[in-house]
């Protein structure tokens, strides 16, 4: 019963909103509104398909390596960076200011420097993804429990065990904090960059169809970029609370 | 000037020595002093119980000793070996149980990854987890998570990870002082119960005068910033102490009656300087 | 429940997107060891501890990457057509600020920043009045939350192409995509808060008979507007990348649309400058959104406080 409330409170909106949306633009001509049918059918005859390997697959790739890529070396960096606090004070205000250069800025540098090709664009994803990740990995590191480092200290764990056993796990909630931001980062500077200039991908493509006035796979393309930006958003989500467990069932018990 | 003072020398081989620390913090607006030459020793197999005002520097002197900050002069030498950093034959429990346990891991990893990490192989590790989990009367909860515990509890598991790491001396830096009456004196309780039983030497820090007298063998009464010793006590209490027999006894009263006109004394803002002089005094008492 | 402590996916950086008051009760402890934690007469000598104090060598570390960008351009390990010296990216900066170029500088400036704030406005204006709508009952709330958690990760630029079929390469273009983007992230705060409002303290409220404005006056209104704040200043940084980032994409009038043309001008310099200009730009956005967010809750101590607790 209670599920089955819950389900009725999640569906019935976007239910309604389709419903009224559907009616209201039945007997539509003008070309640019978009239709909910319309819209389903041309995701479905013009993008599922070669379309969807040949423009959509080389997306992902950029968006994975470029994201991966900013993962991996985010936290490496802010671990090392944050557990020194010579190399806080050192790097503190460059990276603020690194921070605060809007990312899709230097998209034309990079397009200069490394082409038109998937180079640009991965790296381009990976600087925008970089800062958010090793800032707040480099604050999780900082902002750990003092208790609990003395702790880890009087049993003698020093190093990679002190690492690996404390100041990781304890960054975590912030690292993913960290990671839940660089998201949707990733997906616009990916979109953007083939807009920008591109031989392929789902940005390139859609800016086609707006050139060539084929509103109705223009929209579904558009349909495309909000579907996979709720998707990572859900997969990030259920990652961060198996990952996280912890963290949240201890707040609950602390709010209590 | 020095306030080697000591009313008891500790019985047996001397394990721990802390010898003239002093300790000084550097803050903005100038230099404080919380702790002013402190000498004093612990035998091997001790209960001591360190006893002082809130407010003195009991804290920063449990620091001082288990190697987690260096003294401004002086030293502590652990079973011959002058400390440097957190040594090997300490385990120290925390007041803060909650920020004490890795909230990441269940009781029982909790437990065991300090041996995990100083490599003891894993039969014998798992054995020592057990023993130690056995010890507290947590054996049936080792798949909980910390925060799903009560302060209790926690503090319990902060007990066992202690002496699954067999070390020398057990610092406790006032471990129940944020736990209820009830569970404080159950915890007590264990806390003799495991000393006896391991035979390990304990060093309790506690601003509870009861507590001090109730559970050591030994009371150092400390005074208020900077700290020095005022006196250093014997406590004649029987080996078997039970919570209603004990603090009824006529020597618990009278020993807990002398401490607390000590510590009164101390926040009456004893000048260290003189302080001293009645110490030596006192010791002749 | 969408509460800003479950993440609104969106700052720049998550520094009070995720208002724990753990963390901050922590790093205030940890201050308090860290300033005690220096002891006279430590053995371990660090550079922090000789009296070289954090700002200092924050400014060493500013020094170090502009002398390595410097030197590495000079010395040819990097082309310098690709990343001319330091120095002359400077002249450059200068140039655009009072020079040759300042015209077409400040102009473009004027544009960015016109595209900034309405769109800032309008996304205020509408996320105030949805979010207390759909704050302040638990029924709205429940039923508007799948909604709300489906439209939010929408990126804005998906909606590039569409604001540009609609509005055209103009201002309006920006504006729109800008609304999209910092709308959620208002709204949601603002959601927050107006869900946050103390049950008795509002119970006390009506006991009084504080009539329903009044009341929103004194009991939701103070609670709400430190969430708010936090989303405005958020919104601030969002604003200004998708702002720039739509100029550079479309060619819409304003700093990212210069950007766009010295790049394919081959005006390498010209580029750089610029970059470093929208650097110093975020930088004093955020400066800014921060003294009004302090001046602001500046005027409720009891709210700050709970706020900080």
């Amino acid at each position: 019963m209670k599920a089955l409330k819950a389900l009725s409170a999640a569906l019935a909106l976007p239910i309604l909103i389709v419903i009224v949306w559907w009616l209201g633009t039945m007997n539509e001509t003008n070309p640019f509104v978009p239709k909910p049918g319309q819209m389903l059918n041309d995701l479905f005859t013009v993008w599922v398909g070669p379309l969807m390997a040949e423009q959509v697959v080389p997306s992902l790739y950029r968006l994975g390596v470029g994201l991966g890529a900013a993962i991996i070396v985010g936290i490496t960096l802010g671990l090392l960076i944050g557990a020194s606090r010579l190399a806080r004070a050192l790097t503190g205000p460059a990276f603020e200011f690194i921070r605060a250069v809007p990312p899709p800025v230097l998209l034309p540098v990079l397009l200069l420097i490394l082409g038109i090709d998937d180079r640009s664009k991965i790296f381009l994803i990976f600087l925008g993804c970089l800062w958010p990740i090793l800032l707040n990995t480099i604050d999780g590191v900082r902002s750990v429990d003092s208790v609990l480092a003395d702790t880890t200290s009087t049993y003698g764990m020093q190093g990679w065990a002190r690492f690996r056993w404390f100041v990781f796990p304890a960054a975590l909630p912030r690292i993913m904090t960290g990671i839940r931001l660089a998201l949707p980062i990733a997906i616009i500077l990916m979109v953007v960059s083939e807009m920008y200039a591109a031989l392929d991908g789902l940005g390139y493509r859609i800016m086609l169809f707006k050139q060539t006035f084929q509103m109705g796979p223009m929209w579904a393309g558009i349909l495309i970029i909000g579907l996979i930006g709720i998707l990572m958003a859900g997969l990030f989500r259920l990652v961060e609370r198996r990952v996280l467990a912890w963290y949240y069932g201890q707040r609950e018990m602390e709010k209590q | 000037m020095s306030t080697d003072v000591t009313g008891t020398t500790p019985k047996g081989e001397v394990l721990l020595s802390v010898q003239g620390v002093q300790k000084v913090y550097s803050t903005p607006t100038g230099p404080v002093e919380a702790v002013r030459d402190l000498t004093f020793d612990l035998g091997k197999g001790e209960f001591a119980c360190l006893v002082g005002p809130s407010g003195s520097g009991k804290t920063t002197l449990l620091k001082v000793i288990s190697g987690l900050m260096p003294a401004t002069s002086g030293r502590v030498v652990l079973d011959g070996k002058t400390i440097d950093g957190p040594p090997r034959g300490m385990a120290l429990v925390f007041q803060e149980y909650g920020r004490s346990l890795y909230p990441w891991m269940r009781v029982a990893e909790n437990v065991v990854l300090p041996l995990r990490a100083a490599g003891v192989p894993k039969a014998e590790r798992r054995a020592r987890v057990d023993e130690a989990l056995e010890q507290v009367g947590l054996a049936h909860v080792p798949k909980s998570y910390p925060w799903q515990l009560s302060g209790g509890m926690q503090q319990r598991v902060a007990i066992a990870r202690a002496i699954a790491y067999r070390p020398e001396v057990l610092l406790m830096d006032e471990p129940f002082a944020a736990v209820d009456a009830q569970t404080r004196a159950d915890l007590e309780d264990l806390v003799r119960k495991v000393w006896k039983e391991l035979g390990i030497t304990v060093l309790f820090v506690t601003h509870d005068i009861d507590e001090s007298v109730y559970l050591g063998e030994r009371v150092i009464i400390l005074s208020s910033s900077p700290t020095i010793i005022l006196e250093d006590l014997r406590i004649d209490l029987p080996a078997e102490r039970d919570q209603l027999e004990t603090r009824s006894m006529p020597e618990f009263v009278e020993q807990r009656h002398h401490v607390y006109e000590q510590i009164q004394k101390a926040k009456r803002g004893y000048n260290a300087d003189t302080a001293s002089m009645s110490a030596v005094a006192a010791s002749g008492v | 429940m969408t509460r800003p402590a479950a993440g609104p996916a969106t700052g720049v950086r998550g520094d009070s997107a995720d208002p724990d008051a753990r963390t901050t009760s922590n790093r205030s402890t940890r201050m308090a060891t860290i300033a005690s934690a220096r002891p006279t007469g430590s053995r371990r000598a660090t550079f922090a501890r000789k009296g070289w104090s954090t700002p200092v060598l924050g400014a060493v570390g500013v020094l170090a990457i502009i002398a390595i960008w410097e030197l590495s351009s000079r010395l040819g390990l990097v082309d310098p057509s690709y990343l001319p010296p330091f120095s002359t990216v400077i002249v450059e900066v200068v140039d655009l600020l009072v020079g040759q170029r300042s015209g077409e500088f400040w102009a473009a400036l004027g544009m960015t920043m016109y595209g900034w704030s309405v769109g800032l406005v309008i996304s205020l204006a509408l996320g105030i009045v949805i979010g207390v709508l759909i704050g302040s009952n638990r029924w709205v709330r429940e039923y508007t939350n799948s909604t709300i958690e489906f439209l939010r990760p929408i990126p804005s630029v998906g909606l590039i192409p569409i604001a540009i079929v609609i509005f055209g390469v103009r201002p309006a273009a920006t504006i729109a995509v800008v609304v999209w983007a910092c709308f959620w992230v208002i709204l949601i705060h603002v959601i927050a808060g107006v869900a946050d409002v103390d049950p008795v303290a509002d119970a006390t409220a009506r006991s009084y008979g504080l009539k329903s404005f009044r009341r929103a006056g004194h009991v939701v209104w103070p609670t709400v507007l430190p969430y708010l704040m936090t989303g405005l200043r958020l919104c601030g940084t969002i604003a200004l990348v998708v702002a720039i980032t739509i100029e550079i994409v479309v060619q819409a009038p304003g700093i990212g649309a210069m950007i766009a043309t010295y790049q394919s001008a081959a005006n390498v310099t010209v580029v750089y400058a610029l970059a470093l200009l929208t650097g110093v730009l975020g930088l004093a956005i955020n400066l800014l959104m921060r003294l009004l967010e302090n001046s602001v809750l500046a005027w409720h101590p009891s709210v700050r406080a709970e706020v900080e607790k």
